[in-house]
């Protein structure tokens, strides 16, 4: 056996189903964004390694290949704070959602 | 002469964790008005920890919180074990003790959510106004750089003439009064964790415990991948927290999501059979400051202080913070009670309270593992070699493979030799620290 990490195992839980198990305050008002999108974006030009994309623990950023663009699913978004520093190139802008509104932990 | 400014309360602290708690409680019962503001719907919606809880610190503050039959405590811990590990043996070294459980007992597991909201409520009930549903955006300063209040996501404007920011790892408070800079990923860990329900018969049963009693475990080595961090698992009434945290710059590094990460250590044999048909209540993440004393901002400016995470206190060689958070909460407070009765508000008045850190266990305890997590990183060999070497010497220990004796010294010695002898002491020296 190797100590390196081999993937997912087959009955992995996916990000997806451990958000299910969450309460939120839906906001209608995005608390992330990112600064810069389109052809000139350094998600573009620079990024390689996309490390928003593989990293948030919510999964909130994906890649969109087709149109050559980072999706924001911001109403997943746990409140780690991980991404205020995630982004090499500093191009993503992280507030904490308005009074009251985002996650609901119920354990912590 | 400008118009005196018309304050609201005589402080505002601001998130209402461990250290804005202990904040508020310690000045609500110096007769201040405090305001203790926070972001979530209520106290603990957005925190997440381990969660181990030293009981002194606690204790200092509310006094036998243990003997209160509605304190939010899970199991006082009597059993401690670390894990070193590789993808299939580990090395556990453990202790026991029912002492433990005398006087004071030393620790007991927590679930944050209640906690806070029980915490908070004795910040109440001593007469702070608690406000929950309310994100601060800014601190107001006056044009010579006095901070005088907050203001919130609503565009409100709260006045006090000191404010205490315990909004926990990357502050934006901080930043906002312009002590720090956004951290670096350097600075900070990535934790995941999940709430797993499992009856407390069984829970008792797979750790070895005495009904109600507790046992943590924390595992190095190969459960890491090659990362700077641990995994944990922690044993609460009816529910088991296990979690997983790594550098950030090493997720990053490597593409690895935590929850991917938190699914293969699940899977580990060390951690199998104790979560075996154990149900997912609840999955979590939060950062957790790393960059200690040397990330730490300045702690006191005009009409400010900084306490708990906002100020980088944590010990990331014992898993405290949630203590360090209290007792520097509880300092802060004390501080504004002395500068209130001075009506000075001054940063020279508030530096009173690093006197006051560097005379409790907080300042030499930071000082002590202060560059003790690069001394880990600089050598590598922690993360694999070491727990590999120690798994291949515990095997020859233990088997009889029908060689003599004499033979498993020599095959030992040369494993050493393979990293220099002089390599392994200077590797192991900045450990010296944390032997005790
Ligand atoms: C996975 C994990 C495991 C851990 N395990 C342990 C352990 O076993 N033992 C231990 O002692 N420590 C542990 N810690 C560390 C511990 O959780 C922290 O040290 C502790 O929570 C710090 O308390 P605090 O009050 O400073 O900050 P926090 O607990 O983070 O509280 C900050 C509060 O401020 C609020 N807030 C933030 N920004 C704003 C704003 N702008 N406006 C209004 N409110 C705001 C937040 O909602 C929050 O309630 C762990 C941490 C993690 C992430
Ligand atoms: S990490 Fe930053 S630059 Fe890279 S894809 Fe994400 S947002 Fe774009
Ligand atoms: S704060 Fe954490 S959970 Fe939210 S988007 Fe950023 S990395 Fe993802």
């Amino acid at each position: 056996m190797s100590d390196k990490p081999e993937g997912l195992p087959p009955d992995a839980m996916t990000v997806e189903a451990k958000l299910g198990f969450l309460e939120y305050k839906k906001s209608p008002e995005t608390h992330i964004s990112l600064r810069k999108t389109g052809a000139d974006s350094p998600c573009v030009t620079e990024c390689k390694s996309k490390p928003c994309t593989t990293v948030c623990p919510a999964k909130v950023y994906e890649w969109e290949e087709h149109e050559k663009k980072v999706l924001v699913a911001y109403e997943n978004c746990i409140e780690c704070g991980a991404c205020r520093m995630l982004c090499p190139f500093d191009n993503i802008s992280c507030d904490w959602p308005k009074g009251g509104f985002g996650v609901k932990y119920k354990f912590g | 002469m400008p118009d005196p400014i018309s304050y609201d309360f005589d402080a505002i602290v601001v998130g209402a964790g461990p250290a804005g708690v202990a904040a508020a409680l310690t000045m609500a019962r110096g007769g201040l008005n405090v305001a203790l503001l926070e972001r979530g719907e209520y106290p603990g919606a957005k925190n997440v920890q381990g969660a181990v809880l030293y009981s002194r610190m606690l204790h200092e503050i509310v006094p036998d919180f243990w003997k209160d039959p509605s304190a939010a405590i899970e199991r006082p811990i009597v059993e401690q074990k670390t894990c070193i590990t590789t993808a299939d043996s580990w090395i556990t070294v453990g202790y026991t003790s029912l002492k433990f459980l005398e006087g004071v007992p030393n620790c007991y597991t927590i679930i944050r959510v209640r906690f806070d909201q029980w915490f908070a409520a004795k910040a109440e009930a001593a007469g702070a106004t608690l406000l929950t549903g309310v994100t601060v955006r800014d601190v107001l300063k006056t044009s010579d750089g006095k901070i005088f209040g907050v203001k919130t996501s609503e565009g409100d404007e709260l006045k006090a003439p000191v404010v205490i920011a315990c909004d926990g790892v990357n502050s934006l408070l901080a930043q906002k009064a312009g002590f720090i800079d956004e951290l670096r990923p350097s600075e900070v860990a990535l934790g995941a964790k999940e709430v797993l329900a499992l009856d407390p018969a069984k829970i008792e049963d797979r750790f070895n415990l005495e009904p109600g009693q507790g046992a943590t475990m924390e595992l190095f080595g190969g459960i890491t991948e090659g990362m700077l961090g641990y995994a944990f698992i922690y044993t609460n009434k009816d529910t088991l927290s296990l979690g997983v945290g790594c550098k950030l710059t090493d997720y990053q590094r490597r593409g690895v999501r935590p929850s991917d990460h938190l699914e293969r250590v699940k899977r580990h044999p060390a951690l199998r059979k104790l979560i075996e048909g154990a149900k997912t209540l609840e999955y979590s993440s939060h950062l957790i400051p790393e960059g200690g004393m040397n990330s730490m901002p300045p702690l006191a400016a005009d009409g400010f202080l900084v306490a708990g995470d906002a100020a980088q206190m944590i010990n990331p060689a014992y898993r405290e913070g949630s203590n360090l958070a209290m007792t520097s909460g509880r300092l802060a407070g004390e501080t504004v009670i002395e500068a209130k009765t001075k009506g000075d508000f001054s940063k020279a008045t508030l530096e009173a309270y690093k006197t006051k850190l560097k005379a409790s266990y907080i300042w030499p305890d930071m000082e002590e593992v202060k560059d003790l997590e690069e001394a880990v990183e600089r050598s590598p060999g922690f993360l694999e070699f070491y727990p590999k070497l120690a798994c291949d010497l515990a095997h020859m220990r233990f088997s009889a493979d029908g060689q003599p004796k004499k033979d498993h010294i020599w095959k030992a010695l040369g494993m050493l030799r393979e990293r220099g002898l002089i390599r392994i002491a200077r590797d192991l020296w900045p450990l010296r620290k944390v032997a005790i």
